[in-house]
């Protein structure tokens, strides 16, 4: 599959999506659309997860999935948009990719990202009283050296 | 969980159930890796990993460093691809920043990726060897890794944590000595390989631990993301070097390793033979380094324009990604790695339960995790 005959995939049956061309194609979904969106990519043969990252833009959240296709060799990101700042959640995609299943407890763990329906959502690197390290306005001015 | 959380969890377990755990103090998890295993008698109920015992958070850190010193702490996740890590890092900024690497360059670092291949997994192997309960093999794994560990230091000065790689090239030109060490290596190498195969492949006691141990089919090792040599031992073509070649991989002359049968044994062999491929890259370029820069021209301070980078390296354990994302400053705005052990060691429930406990020790060896790595 490439790029446009992507696009076109998607955008047949999930008209919100907006896409973006840098690296890869970035396909970016409203949260509540993302598991439906990906049980779709799943049966196009989109079966490898390679990693899910979160990334906190200040006013939303985006937390992006890597996958690759085996059979095309096609690679793109399909990203969750999170709009609500106080208590974001998204669903989770562990029943599609197990893979994700650890990853998205690392998201959690980082950014304080719920995934909703996830089996077993607990802190991974860190007790629960520590705050979300990987979020903006996480401030530590003792442990983190700033160059 | 808090102490008498935990407590009160091993009371209600079922009675014949019986929980330990292993580590992380443990010399089989090599490293601060905990596993909490559930047992009846001796079959493995349930395995789950607790980590953080080496969280450093990596990835916050690298949001302080400028594009040229975040790499350097990279080598400090998985210290055994030290190599290929930094190369990978470098490869997301190049790509960043659209340069083109010299030729020569493209040779060292192939060069170099594969000599790091070949001590990561020598030193695999001996300790595989070790946990198993054999000590020579540890021996004769770290004879072969001091010889390449000797190679690094007169060319990097360091043995370990290389950080040879600087964004368009490597940091120095090879030591003249080089190439001369390096043959001299793969003679010996190449006469010590055999004396794996009769320590342990063909030992009958070996095999029995081995054969049938923490089966994983082809779509699970799919499903779970696994990569390298676990996802190759299930037959799942994967090498990031035959899939999406980098750094001059398109013209290397070697066959991408697959075994079929999913358990320890198949892990073992990918990883056994994979090291006689290494050798035959080795070969292939050693003496044709081609003249020219070690280095392309960079300014002193990197920037890299707003936008996302990935880029996709095969490190000794399996596929590493590096995932930049710029605001067009001095600094990563976020910076994601994707860890080959992190994904590897999401399998290890699925291969363990409803094995014996001795075996999870043998599954355990030939995920050949990184616990740093993991943690990050």
């Amino acid at each position: 599959m490439t790029n446009e005959e992507l696009k076109t995939f998607i955008s047949a049956h999930t008209p919100e999506v907006v896409f973006e061309e840098t690296q890869y194609l970035n396909v970016i979904v409203p949260a509540e659309k993302l598991y439906r969106l990906a049980k779709n990519l799943r049966s196009a043969d989109y079966d490898y997860l390679i990693c899910v990252s979160g990334v906190d833009w200040k006013d939303h959240f985006i937390v992006a999935y890597h996958l690759q296709s085996r059979k095309t060799k096609h690679v793109f990101v399909l990203k969750a948009k999170i709009t609500d700042g106080v208590n974001p959640s998204v669903d989770t995609v562990c029943d599609i990719w197990r893979t994700a299943e650890l990853h998205e407890r690392e998201v959690f763990d980082l950014f304080g990202i719920k995934f909703n329906n996830h089996p077993d959502l607990r802190r991974l690197f860190m007790d629960d009283t520590w705050g979300f390290p990987l979020r903006k306005d996480y401030v530590d001015d003792v442990t983190i050296v700033q160059l | 969980m808090n102490a008498n959380e935990e407590i009160q969890d091993l009371v209600e377990a079922h009675e014949e159930d019986f929980v330990i755990n292993i580590g992380p103090q443990h010399p089989s998890t090599h490293g601060v890796l905990h596993l909490k295993v559930k047992l009846q008698g001796e079959t493995v109920l349930d395995v789950q990993p607790h980590l953080g015992y080496i969280h450093r958070s990596i990835e916050k850190m690298c949001e302080a460093s400028t594009y040229r010193n975040f790499i350097y702490l990279t080598s400090r996740m998985d210290y055994l691809s030290a190599h290929m890590n930094n190369q990978a890092c470098s490869m997301a900024v190049e790509k960043g920043m659209a340069l083109e690497i010299p030729e020569r360059t493209k040779v060292i670092r192939i060069l170099m990726s594969e000599l790091t291949r070949l001590a990561s997994h020598t030193l695999w192997w001996g300790a595989l060897g070790l946990d198993l309960g054999a000590t020579t093999p540890f021996f004769i794994g770290f004879r072969d890794r001091e010889e390449i560990m000797d190679i690094f230091e007169e060319s990097c000065g360091a043995r370990l944590t290389m950080n040879y790689n600087v964004p368009g090239g490597v940091m120095y030109d090879i030591h003249p000595n080089f190439q001369k060490r390096v043959h001299t290596f793969l003679i010996n190498f190449k006469k010590h390989l055999p004396e794996y195969d009769t320590l342990l492949t063909g030992n009958i006691i070996f095999q029995n631990r081995m054969k049938g141990v923490g089966k994983i089919s082809a779509e699970d090792a799919i499903s779970y993301g696994c990569s390298g040599p676990v996802a190759r031992g299930s037959g799942v073509s994967c090498d990031i070097r035959k899939w999406f070649p980098y750094d001059g991989y398109e013209g290397a002359q070697f066959n991408e390793i697959l075994e079929t049968d999913g358990d320890c044994f198949s892990r073992y062999m990918v990883r056994v033979r994979e090291m006689y491929e290494s050798v035959k890259i080795i070969e292939q370029y050693i003496d044709a380094i081609p003249e020219g820069d070690f280095q392309a021209k960079t300014k002193a301070v990197l920037k890299l324009p707003k936008g996302e980078f990935y880029s996709r390296v095969e490190t000794a354990r399996g596929e590493l990604g590096v995932y930049i994302i710029s605001d067009g400053s001095m600094k990563p705005y976020r910076i994601k790695f994707r860890s080959p052990n992190f994904s590897n060691l999401s399998a290890l429930k699925h291969m363990a339960t409803g094995g014996k406990i001795g075996d999870l020790v043998a599954i355990m060896a030939t995920l050949d995790l990184v616990i740093p790595d993991i943690d990050r």
